[in-house]
């Protein structure tokens, strides 16, 4: 039998449908993306590809850039360190608001609260509904026009009255003031694209972390109850090393989310610029400028944060033995 | 634990904080359907000259239910917004994708993990590498070669692109879903006569069907909410699928939201039944996907 299951042509067929999908669409184009990025050329108007060496990298972290021609300094529109701002605000936003809401309520219903599982599935739904449906409906709520229901909201609540003076005094990127343009300034664009967020992926962490604590080996949690210990202690000193690898699974979803985010910020904004995020930027190097080069640049970074983030994190949470509990 | 499951008063407080939290979730989606049905003046509001020739200003209904039940807004959204087109689209693609998928993960998996080869620890190990690429760090490539294949604009232009990138996630669960298949069946059917194409064909791939709505079920849902691949590899309206629908629906109709909240309902509920169906095993293929990774 032994000699039939390392019988190589069979081997090789059993892998040559992944193979080719794999390879052909993800480890190619990867490389491919890696060699467009030193040069620079336009798919639509087919031009030769020009040799650029390191100047397509140099324009994406350039936020000043020199006209060759009259020598005036201009700001970039191609810049890329704001992008990459914004994308690591969401992902802190998402580490440190999204992920500790998600434990705290899986904790309450993982210890066997009444419909446990009934509230669980209704958070969780959200999860299954498109992101751009989800960004669209969210621009409906926000619509600063008499239909949008957040300034609605507000109006009937009186909140408008203090609230809105409040943003107009905090906003410095442009003198408008402020009645309730909720994506039409970069100070509240941001947290405008993180609240759909939250509200669409707080139900999967909080699915995986309630999986994580019910996997939790029920003796040692009445060893601990037996010991005098509190729900809190529980919680802290059981729970929480246990579900670690689900902690950590979480956090990289998270972080790499944020950084791959493009559906919402596309959806939810008729102009994205004012919270501009790397894959709507490269969607913009694209297809409005078609500068092929730069967006495969773009590309290149983000698959690189992508990987560095992801090993950083397992960094952060490996195992540091006994110093756990 | 058990007895904590009964209805406790110092529970209350904690009740009365989640059921807010189901408010928070369910709203928007009762504020979408509501405002499928209204007709714009419902929603933004109206003023009318009464007999005496005072105008009479009429404030939006927001929250409230539907004086006049506007269905019109779903006829327009599926004749003229093309939705029913866009929904096979993305039906026909989903579920090419699937069946790729499985084939292709469940084929691979069975060579990971049945066969005897050196090198297959490595070769899992880049597979898993698809995890953490990025869907968008292959588009100006693959939109190269897909115009050089003249693919842009028929379904293959999405399918084989989606189950590329579904396809780490098949290859991860379908591992754990295989390893727990006893090895004794396959000698046993070895011993029958039966190489490796029968036994995979005829005793793996039917104790597979667990993983095939799990895989099924991930993939389905990757696929069906994809945005950046189907605006950009597909421009053409007959091949168009919902997500991209959608948001041209949008260029469209600025102003009307009746029929936005139409199409936005008719791209929603379809997914939100079935999940009230099989909430437990959609649940469950999430949770496959996240741990074993």
């Amino acid at each position: 039998m032994k000699r039939t299951l390392s019988y190589k042509l069979n081997i090789f067929l059993f892998l040559l449908p992944a193979l080719i999908l794999f390879v052909g669409i993800l480890i190619a184009p990867i490389i491919m993306s890696a060699f467009y990025s030193f040069h620079e050329f336009n798919l639509v108007a087919n031009t030769d590809m020009e040799y650029v060496g390191l100047e397509n990298y140099k324009i994406l972290f350039s936020s000043m850039l020199t006209n060759a021609n009259t020598g005036k300094i201009y700001a970039n529109s191609m810049y890329l360190g704001d992008a990459l701002t914004h994308s690591l605000i969401l992902a802190a936003l998402s580490t440190f608001i999204q992920l500790p809401l998600a434990l705290i309520i899986a904790l309450k219903l993982s210890k066997g609260i009444w419909g446990e599982r009934a509230y669980l599935s209704i958070y969780f739904m959200p999860v299954l509904i498109s992101t751009v449906i989800i960004g669209r409906l969210w621009m409906n709520i926000y619509d600063p026009g008499p239909a949008g229901l957040l300034n609605a909201g507000l109006r009937a609540l009186g909140i408008d009255k203090w609230l809105f003076p409040a943003i107009s005094n905090a906003i410095t990127s442009s003198k408008l003031p402020f009645t309730g343009q909720w994506t039409g300034f970069r100070e509240t664009a941001l947290i405008a694209a993180f609240i759909p967020i939250l509200w669409q992926y707080v139900g999967y962490h909080m699915l995986l972390m309630y999986a994580g604590i019910k996997g939790v080996p029920a003796d040692l949690l009445e060893a601990a109850q037996l010991d005098g210990c509190k729900e809190g202690q529980v919680n802290r000193y059981i729970i929480i090393p246990y579900i670690k690898p689900i902690l950590k699974v979480c956090v990289i979803f998270a972080v790499t989310g944020s950084l791959k985010s493009f559906d919402l910020i596309y959806a939810l904004m008729k102009d994205t610029s004012r919270a501009e995020l790397p894959s709507t930027l490269m969607y913009k190097l694209l297809f409005l400028h078609n500068r092929y080069g730069l967006g495969s640049t773009v590309a290149v970074v983000l698959i690189v944060l992508c990987f560095l983030f992801a090993v950083l994190i397992s960094f952060a949470f490996r195992d540091k033995g006994a110093k756990v509990a | 634990m058990i007895e904590a499951r009964k209805f406790k008063l110092s529970n209350l407080v904690v009740h009365l904080l989640l059921i807010i939290l189901v408010i928070i979730n369910l709203f928007p989606l009762y504020w979408m359907i509501t405002f499928s049905l209204k007709t714009n003046d419902e929603i933004l509001g109206y003023s009318y000259k009464n007999e005496a020739g005072e105008r009479i200003l009429v404030p939006p209904n927001h929250v409230g239910l539907p004086n006049h039940w506007e269905w019109a807004n779903y006829v327009e959204a599926m004749n003229t917004g093309n939705m029913g087109q866009y929904f096979i689209n993305s039906l026909a693609v989903s579920a090419s994708v699937i069946a790729i998928t499985i084939l292709a993960s469940f084929m691979a998996t069975y060579a990971l993990t049945r066969l005897v080869w050196k090198g297959r620890k490595m070769m899992n190990k880049f597979f898993m590498l698809g995890l953490t690429i990025p869907i968008h760090a292959a588009i100006v490539p693959v939109f190269t070669i897909l115009s050089k294949l003249k693919l842009l604009n028929t379904y293959a232009a999405l399918i084989f692109p989606y189950a590329a990138f579904a396809l780490s996630m098949g290859i991860l669960i379908s591992v754990g879903f295989m390893g727990d298949i006893p090895y004794d069946l396959d000698e046993a059917a070895f011993l029958d006569g039966c190489g490796v194409w029968r036994i995979f064909a005829l005793i793996i791939a039917p104790l597979m069907m667990p993983a095939v709505a799990t895989v099924g079920i991930y993939t389905f849902l990757q696929c069906w909410n994809e945005l950046l691949f189907a605006t950009i590899f597909v421009s053409s309206g007959r091949y168009r699928t919902l997500p991209v629908g959608v948001q041209q629906l949008f260029g469209q109709y600025t102003t009307r939201w009746g029929p936005i909240g139409a199409a936005l309902t008719i791209a929603t509920l379809p997914t939100i039944i079935v999940y009230i169906f099989l909430s437990k095993r959609i649940q469950d293929s999430f949770i496959a996907g996240a741990v074993k990774g």
